[in-house]
């Protein structure tokens, strides 16, 4: 048996810590929108992991092991904050995504011809942009607060629909709302910012 | 007759939860005679799918960069 924090090579060293904190400074920065916040649950989830390091097979896994101890972290902070704050109470700027989006239609609710979506090409192709993953963060970050914090929890925290309700205390209905306004955010931002308006559809 | 800002409504619940036989029924007809909501479909399997490789990538899963 060797100790990890101890081989001759080390899993661990400071450029590898400096990395993983970075990045999960960012993902916890992204769902929790308070620096201190996201500064605090990444060196308790490090110091948790790094104190119960185990045999890993390499630092990807380890990697993956230290993020799944942040994501029960960020899970817990969100509890405690869904206790004091009103997720369903619809701030301006869910209002205002709202208004953006009901622009997008007609008055008979089918598309304008200058806001029908469009094809996006290979899927595959973008998301090898490593370009693309700047923008789409940027995009998740323009997203209203609450907002992206259902759609987190849902799309990154990996709940069901219906436990995101109940953790936040939301009816399913709203829910939907919620969920629907973030993916139609997400996806204009997107259109707009990475997919270059090609072919129109007809 | 379903317009295009229920078929999204509908197809955004479809990442969410399965839809009935007949919300499905009405959403495959105006697919059928909409390529915008078509696209509009697209786009949120995209979306679905970029949210996975994002935490993938970051939580290191398929990510070889960082592995020594």
């Amino acid at each position: 048996m060797h100790r990890p924090l101890l081989s001759d090579k080390p899993l661990i060293d400071d450029q590898f810590v400096a990395e993983v904190r970075r990045d999960m400074l960012k993902f916890a920065q992204l769902q929790l929108r308070d620096a201190t916040l996201a500064e605090d649950a990444v060196q308790e989830a490090l110091v948790a992991a790094l104190a119960g390091a185990r045999d890993f097979a390499g630092r990807s896994a380890l990697k993956t092991w230290v993020f799944s101890i942040l994501r029960n972290k960020i899970v817990d902070l969100i509890r405690v904050q869904s206790r004091t704050t009103n997720v369903s109470a619809l701030g301006d700027d869910e209002a205002g995504l709202d208004e953006t989006f009901d622009a997008l239609f007609k008055d008979n609710a089918h598309w304008r011809p200058e806001t029908r979506p469009f094809g996006w090409g290979d899927p595959a192709d973008t998301l090898r942009e490593e370009r693309f993953w700047e923008v789409f963060e940027a995009c998740l970050d323009h997203l209203p607060e609450k907002t992206a914090r259902v759609f987190m929890m849902r799309e990154f925290l990996e709940f069901e629909t219906d436990e995101v309700c109940r953790e936040l205390s939301l009816t399913v209905s709203n829910c939907n709302v919620i969920l629907h306004r973030a993916r139609n955010g997400l996806r204009r931002c997107l259109e707009g910012s990475w997919f270059a308006p090609g072919e129109r559809a007809c | 007759m379903l317009n295009c800002k229920e078929a999204t409504r509908l197809m955004s619940e479809a990442q969410d939860r399965p839809l009935s036989t007949g919300e499905k029924l009405q959403l495959e007809v105006h697919l059928a005679m909409c390529r915008g909501c078509r696209n509009f479909r697209e786009q949120m399997d995209f979306l679905r799918l970029a949210c996975r490789r994002f935490m993938q990538r970051r939580g290191g899963g398929d990510d070889s960069s960082s592995a020594s």
